[in-house]
């Protein structure tokens, strides 16, 4: 007879998410209690519903590829780069010189270059890693300085605004009170869920996370699904850049630089097994609503952004050495 | 194996190695900027580019080191910071020397080192999540409790930079003596002291490192707290370079300072590397950075050359790797 | 009558609930060569871990080592002792030279500060010398075959001033001609009245270098014999407690052929290989390691592409350029180190098995299957009696045997016509081994054509039909087992 989980198997396996949530209600309490009537307030919430996406759908890119051992440190610069491109076809002639219909045209001309672009940046960054064999840091270091470069190149240090009015509603606008942004988040992280627990590229994903050659020798092309897993960080990152220029009415090179290292954070947290083969979307969003929750809470309490910066490197240390706890219990 | 054959091998082994070729890139980057810019080899400009750049170096060589043991830190400029603003506080506020300067920004940031050894060793975390997250503690801490001001107003002995002139051209300064020093110790540490060889093998093989005796958390203990010495030694000379203090302004370049580390021969897995190699790696883009400056290219195009010149050479480098691994099993085939 | 090295009486230890040495005494002569023989779970692991002082046996126990009792052995006073345990993967430094690896264990011992490289060298050759060995010191021992690096392990073990060496399993991986020098490396030391414990099953090699054999089964001590007094009949008996007996294999008198090879070439792999398989039929290929024989069934299975020749599978021909090419022809392949290559250790039980199979659990919208993965899961595991707590368990939480049977479900699991098996039973014990004939004798009943890449003659001729040698890239030979005898067999793969 077969068994499959049984109760207390389940309770297990999803005792990290559970614990996150029990610290995420912790954390919930504990800032109502200091600023009442603040943190729970409508507008707090909202506040907090439209800065959390973009890093949200930035630490998706970085998932994805920590699930396969790897990393990638060139979303934030892919990121920019496809926001730049973005902003400077719709701040250029064409944009100007359309209207109506013509700027839906562009518009979406726009979306689709930087889409592209990043989607290219992830082919390259699969390639460099699976055919030449370049460890994940060093290829996405190496094509994190270009982009950097090349988007420094073309802006010259200059900041691109000016975005037509209808694009801001992906970035400022809401829907039965809810920011845009959010549903975006939402259909990103529902989106990834299906792909890693119901598709074969998620299952193979999670496996070479955990040895790459046996999964290799029972037929999967891991080639292919590398550079598939870091192409879809790469779109990710697109989709993030959308978000940002949308809500700053702006791009410019270098910016966002501080998120790459909280998206690593946010993995981490979220239950991301740095070595690869284990993590969940649930944790990951979990987390990233923890850090969102900390971060307006200690803002509204007049605490200085550093401190709270300081706080998530404290966080995460803490959250490791509660998980070394654990596995000594056991 | 016939000893005769050793001169041939060690003539086999100085092309085989990849600081050879570094230092080929070198000479022909070199040249190739000398020919179109003859000032690009005066002393001026020569002795500007190691100076201006000794904050990164000396860093440098204490990544090398954390790489070796197999580690690796991205904290150090974040190190770095709390142990420039220490100094640059004691130092205004109490007076003092040279000296003193520099053991306060040697002790911060052995003690911040210090943390990192412990935090890696204990929670059994992959140091770069480890350092990530000290990396943004210790800035985070430090601009809060600082306010994020600026420091100015250094002593008069702190300003002085130079310890012996030569004439009109610059002499031998602090960052540069500094530097070099940091260079030499280092390598004196790495090939000839059994610490530094323990290093290696704890990078090399880290189970049997421990088989044989060595105390992998006292090899880790001191890289990470060499690392941070340096470090804090790194910002004393950058204040005494910048004479003023800001505390955003020192960090950003980690991967930068890693990947010019890799550049010379250093690997992520631990175990390879060299005082030379750093040399030569760090070397290699601070020429083509400077280069580029007086081609009159502009800064925005140096990231895309160094990129470039990353991705390059570690492709170059995992290839070859690839290949050699491939080849393994070479059947003589009988015909 | 020589001195008694190291004497060990009444030795048990128990771990928690498990009594995994019950009793046991030990004993080995100056310069004696001494075999340790024993399946998984015999205890004598344990044995090692306490003689080299890494555990502590149970009160009543008793170590003597010249005459002296010592009590609280630990692992750093066994090295003060002079006994060095040399462990399966060598424990050595690839990033560093010869010499500093073999001079390491002193280096660290003396607790110098400085290192010295000249004295080190010099410190190296000479060992080398003390064995007839010569290796050059300068070189990384990331370049040394195992072998070499075999060698550079005692002469480490030597430079500390080891009077007791302990070599666990140490010619798994070596040729036979490569066996032979550690043999006499061995033999040097006996010279030099080193002792050597000399953890191992293969009984050719124990009875060309051991005096004495000890057997334990079940953590208790067996017996004490000369090596002269045993076969492998006995060997085995008195490691299992049981009888395997074995009948050849009739010879194949085919009809249908299955797979079939022609003039099969690939540059510096191997040449012209022509070979047919039948339906139902188990072939073996041996030879001496480096002999080409993985490198042409991998090509086989899709993932080493030949430049010239032709394959057919049932007539058809196919070219697979990857190994799930191979797949979809009915050909699978496991590889060598079936537990690290074969298994994705950490992952559950069911993502293993459904892994070569993931076509077939997809859903109509082609999304995995969860109900489809549940039922070809527990297919197999009735199927092959896979005794797991659940399908979500991690692979490593099985037992050894079980995890075989994964690796065996994920490949049965495609339909193979052709099941290619990389030395299958390489570091597993009899009792295991024998589950292993017994599942390819089953598959072959059924019409399955196994190809098996063995090194062990008796596997060869007992356990399969057909017998290919192949030699530096070339099949020189091709028989029916059952008209072989092992020493005929040996020696044509040793070209003699």
């Amino acid at each position: 007879m077969l068994k499959t989980d049984t109760g207390r198997g389940r309770v297990s396996k999803h005792s990290e998410i559970l614990s996150l949530g029990a610290i995420l209600a912790i954390l919930v309490l504990l800032f109502s209690l200091a600023l009442p009537g603040k943190f729970l307030r409508p507008s707090n919430l909202q506040s907090m519903a439209f800065q959390l996406p973009e890093l949200g759908v930035l630490a998706f890119a970085m998932m994805i590829t920590m699930l396969t051992g790897g990393i990638n440190l060139s979303i934030i610069s892919s990121a920019n780069l496809s926001g730049i491109i973005m902003a400077m076809i719709l701040t250029g002639d064409l944009a100007s010189s359309a209207g109506g219909a013509g700027l839906g045209w562009t518009i979406f001309l726009a979306v689709l270059a930087g889409l592209s672009i990043s989607l290219i940046v992830g082919l390259v960054n699969g390639m460099i890693i699976a055919y030449i064999g370049v460890s994940p840091i060093l290829a996405t270091l190496g094509t994190m300085t270009l982009l950097e470069g090349i988007s420094l190149v073309i802006t010259r240090g200059y900041v691109i605004s000016g975005l037509p009015r209808n694009l801001l509603v992906i970035g400022n606008g809401t829907f039965l009170g809810i920011p845009v942004p959010m549903f975006i988040l939402i259909a990103v992280a529902v989106v990834v869920a299906i792909i890693l627990n119901k598709t074969r590229l998620g299952l193979s994903t999670y496996m070479i996370g955990s040895n790459i050659k046996a999964t290799n020798f029972s037929g999967i092309s891991t080639n292919k699904v590398t550079i598939l897993v870091y192409m879809i960080s790469g779109f990710l990152a697109g989709i993030a850049s959308l978000i940002m220029i949308a809500r700053f009415n702006s791009a410019k090179a270098g910016y966002g630089s501080s998120y790459l290292l909280v998206t690593v954070l946010v993995s981490v947290l979220g239950g991301i097994n740095p070595n690869g083969g284990f993590g969940k979307v649930s944790g990951v969003f979990l987390g990233l609503v923890l850090l969102q929750v900390i971060s307006s809470g200690l803002n509204l309490l007049g605490i200085s952004q550093f401190l709270t910066l300081a706080l998530w490197g404290a966080l995460l240390l803490g959250v490791e050495a509660l998980r070394l706890a654990k596995r000594r219990g056991r | 194996m016939k000893r005769s054959t050793d001169s041939n091998s060690r003539l086999r082994k100085v092309f085989g190695k990849s600081e050879f070729y570094l230092l080929l890139v070198i000479i022909v980057v070199s040249l190739f900027f000398t020919i179109l810019k003859p000032s690009f080899l005066a002393f001026t400009n020569l002795y500007g580019m190691v100076e201006s750049n000794s904050f990164l170096a000396i860093m440098a060589a204490g990544v090398l080191v954390v790489l070796i043991s197999g580690g690796i830190d991205i904290s150090f400029t974040a190190t770095a910071t709390v142990a420039q603003y220490v100094m640059a506080t004691i130092v205004i506020h109490c007076g003092g020397n040279m000296f003193l300067a520099f053991a306060i920004g040697a002790l911060v940031g052995i003690a911040l080192g210090l943390v990192n050894a412990l935090l890696i060793y204990f929670l059994k975390t992959p140091p770069i999540i480890v350092t990530i997250a000290t990396m943004n503690l210790f800035y985070g801490l430090l601009i809060f409790i600082s306010g994020g001001t600026w420091i100015y107003g250094f002593p008069m002995w702190f300003m002085e930079r130079n310890l012996v002139r030569f004439g009109d051209n610059p002499g031998i300064t602090i960052p540069i003596l500094v530097l070099v020093l940091s260079f030499i110790l280092t390598w004196l540490i790495l090939k000839y002291t059994a610490l530094g060889r323990n290093i290696y093998a704890v990078g090399g093989n880290q189970e049997a490192a421990r088989r044989v005796g060595i105390s992998v958390l006292k090899t880790q203990l001191f890289v990470y707290c060499y690392m941070g010495f340096l470090a804090g030694i790194a910002s004393t000379v950058q204040a005494n370079m910048m004479l003023t203090v800001a505390p955003n302004a020192l960090m950003g370049r980690e991967l930068e300072v890693l990947a010019a580390v890799v550049l010379g021969g250093a690997s992520l897995a631990g175990g390879t590397g060299s005082i030379l190699g750093t040399v030569l790696g760090f070397g290699l883009i601070v020429i083509v950075q400077n280069g580029l400056t007086l081609l009159g290219i502009s800064s925005y195009w140096h990231k895309v050359f160094i990129g470039a010149i990353i991705v390059v050479s570690v492709g170059i480098t995992a290839y070859q790797r690839k290949v050699r691994e491939r080849k393994g099993a070479i059947i003589n085939v009988e015909d | 009558m020589a001195e008694k090295l190291l004497e060990m009486k009444n030795i048990s230890k128990r771990f928690g609930g498990v009594l995994a040495l019950d009793s046991v005494d030990f004993e080995i002569e100056k310069g004696e060569v001494h075999c340790l023989v024993g399946e998984n779970g015999s205890g004598k692991s344990t044995l090692i871990k306490i003689i080299s002082g890494i555990h502590t046996p149970d009160p009543g126990g008793e170590i003597y080592v010249d005459g002296r009792k010592i009590s609280h052995q630990k692992s750093s006073n066994s090295v003060r002792e002079g006994i060095q345990v040399i462990y399966q993967d060598l424990s050595l430094f690839p990033n560093l030279t010869v010499a500093e690896n073999i001079a390491i264990s002193s280096r660290v011992e003396a607790g110098s500060r400085l290192m010295k490289w000249k004295e080190t060298e010099e410190e190296a050759l000479k060992t080398m010398g003390k064995i007839g060995v010569s290796l050059d010191p300068r070189r990384e021992v990331s370049e040394l075959s195992i072998a070499e690096r075999q060698v550079v392990a005692i002469c480490r073990a030597i430079n500390a001033k080891a009077r007791l060496v302990i070599m666990d399993e140490p010619t798994a991986s070596l040729s036979k001609k490569e066996v032979k020098s550690l043999i006499r490396v061995i033999n040097e030391l006996q010279n030099r009245e080193i002792s050597t414990i000399f953890v191992s099953h293969k009984l050719d090699e124990i009875m060309e270098v051991a005096q004495r054999v000890t057997v334990l089964r079940d953590g208790k001590k067996v017996g004490a014999f000369d090596a002269t007094e045993l076969t492998r009949q006995r060997l085995s008996f008195l490691m299992t407690g049981k009888e395997f007996q074995y009948s050849k294999l009739t010879p194949y008198f085919g009809e249908e052929v299955v797979l079939e090879v022609r003039n099969l070439s690939r540059r510096n792999n191997y040449k012209e290989i022509d070979l047919k398989v039948h339906k139902g039929e188990i072939v073996s290929i041996t030879g001496l390691m480096g002999s080409g024989r993985t490198e042409f069934v991998l090509s086989l299975f899709g993932m080493n592409p030949p430049d010239v020749g032709e394959i057919f599978v049932e007539g058809k021909r196919i070219n697979p350029g990857s190994a799930m090419d191979a797949m979809r022809a009915g050909i699978a392949y496991v590889p060598e180190d079936r537990l690290q290559n074969g298994l994705v250790m950490e992952q559950p039980v069911s993502k293993n098995i459904v892994l070569t199979v993931l076509k077939r659990i997809l859903s109509r919208i082609r999304l995995l299957s969860k109900v489809k993965e549940r039922k070809e899961v527990r297919r197999w595991v009735d199927e092959l009696s896979i005794k797991i707590p659940s399908a979500d368990s991690p692979v490593n939480t099985l037992s050894g045997g079980n995890q075989q049977r994964v690796v065996i479900a994920k490949w049965l699991a495609i339909n193979p016509k052709v099941l290619i098996l990389d030395s299958p039973t390489v570091g597993i014990d009899v009792a295991a081994k024998d589950s292993i004939y017994k599942i390819i004798r089953e598959l072959a009943a059924e019409g399955i054509s196994i190809i098996m890449i063995t090194d062990e003659a008796e596997e060869a001729i007992y356990h399969s039909n057909t017998t290919y040698i192949m030699s530096a890239g070339r099949i020189i030979g091709k028989y029916n087992s059952s008209e072989l005898t092992e020493r005929e067999l040996y020696e044509k793969i040793n070209g003699q």
